[in-house]
């Protein structure tokens, strides 16, 4: 396990007031808060620079950290106390989520985490989580199945708290968008001294496409045409995230232009559309045949399209 | 770690599509208190259908936006007022973006 420095992390001295801690955090989370940064790895340093503000705000953590002296390094190896596994654990293959890194678990716990808004009284609902799961454009055309695996406490025989690893099997229904929520009711934390389990939430996101650009129920994708069919009209193939399909090109299509296959978009009560964007693709001179060709185009035109800004000799 | 269960299918609800919740419920779903939800109801961010806290219906698209405006709320140390006007830039910001993708990735 690697030593955090988290006075490195805000770049502020370990004499540093709480003021100065509370600022210097502040000024970070504005830039890298994944909810509103563009920074590309924000949610990585946002984590780091949550679990340092965590630890410093609070005057007893920060005491018990400054504890361990001022020899260690950020990156060195570390050695935990005792008993530093101890405690709750809650995971799945697909998840992504905030976790705090094993340093910090191993000094203050994973329970140390969040607020505490609710207390574990007899009967109460377990809570409800939260997780990230990744799908292709196509599963969401489609359905799929995916199978999770999730560790949760569980009382066992002899009435000791046990680890338990289970595996279940989701059906991700056809039609589902970027962003929104499956819930699984029963799956999250199970309740105190008989109260319901808590429901697990499963937020979608698409694992990025190069062919496809999705905007809510719409899809968009390239079309590329030779300038020939772009201008005859043609019927072309069409990749959708569900297959292929035919698309007739109307005659003087421009490039830019956006052909519409209506409801082959995500599917739904409301399927969305799919966009077919064109761009014009010339073909390279690279033959003899090619040249003549070429030479046989220009001479039956008269056109110039650099006339008009000025760019033509 | 004990007990291999056999697999448990499970059939996931889209909350977008099909739920609705009741105060209490969407609390839950944020590991919020039901105070700091009717917090975001008072200051316009979230919009229940309903008179009074017993009767409030969230439509299942609040579970997104409940969730981001108390994780800004809590990360950046927000106030409700300053909390509103971010969730309005943010939705403008989105459209925006939107738009701009629109026109300059054919």
């Amino acid at each position: 396990m690697q030593f955090k420095d988290y006075y490195e992390v805000f770049g502020v001295p370990r004499t540093a007031t709480q003021d100065d801690i509370k600022s210097a955090y502040r000024k970070l989370a504005r830039k890298f808060h994944p909810d509103v940064s563009r920074e590309a790895d924000a949610e990585a340093r946002f984590k780091d620079i949550g679990e340092a503000y965590e630890v410093l705000k609070d005057p007893e953590k920060r005491a018990a950290y400054d504890q361990m002296g001022s020899q260690w390094k950020d990156g060195q190896d570390f050695r935990p106390p005792p008993n530093w596994d101890q405690g709750f654990e809650f995971r799945g293959a697909d998840f992504g989520g905030a976790d705090h890194s094993d340093f910090f678990e191993a000094l203050f716990g994973r329970r140390a985490h969040g607020s505490g808004a609710r207390h574990s009284r007899a009967g109460a609902q377990g809570e409800d989580h939260h997780a990230k799961i990744e799908i292709g454009l196509q599963d969401a055309y489609r359905g799929a199945q995916r199978s999770l695996g999730l560790r949760a406490p569980a009382v066992d025989a002899t009435g000791h708290v046990v680890l338990r690893e289970r595996h279940i099997e989701v059906t991700i229904p056809k039609g589902v968008r970027q962003g929104q929520h499956l819930r699984l009711a029963g799956q999250g934390t199970p309740g105190f001294d008989g109260g319901p389990a808590g429901d697990l939430y499963l937020e979608i996101v698409f694992r990025p496409d190069t062919r496809f650009r999705v905007e809510g129920r719409d899809v968009y994708t390239a079309l590329a045409l030779a300038p020939w069919e772009a201008a005859l009209g043609a019927t072309v193939s069409v990749g959708t995230p569900d297959g292929g399909v035919a698309l007739k090109v109307p005659a003087g299509s421009a490039a830019g232009r956006k052909l519409r296959l209506k409801g082959k978009g995500i599917p739904g009560r409301e399927p969305g559309d799919l966009y077919a964007e064109i761009t014009i693709v010339i073909p390279p001179a690279d033959t003899p045949e090619a040249v003549a060709a070429y030479q046989a185009f220009a001479s039956a035109f008269s056109f110039n399209p650099g006339a008009e800004s000025g760019g033509a000799l | 770690m004990t007990g291999d269960n056999p697999l448990l299918r499970l059939r996931a609800e889209v909350v977008e599509e099909v739920v609705e919740f009741t105060l209490v419920e969407l609390s839950q779903a944020c590991n919020a208190t039901p105070a700091q939800v009717a917090a975001l109801v008072a200051e316009g961010v979230l919009a229940p259908a309903g008179q009074t806290g017993d009767e409030w219906r969230f439509a299942g698209t609040s579970l997104r936006r409940a969730r981001l405006a108390l994780r800004l709320a809590r990360d950046l140390e927000l106030n409700p007022p300053a909390l509103a006007l971010v969730l309005d830039m943010l939705d403008e910001i989105t459209s925006l973006r939107a738009r701009l993708a629109r026109q300059h990735r054919p």
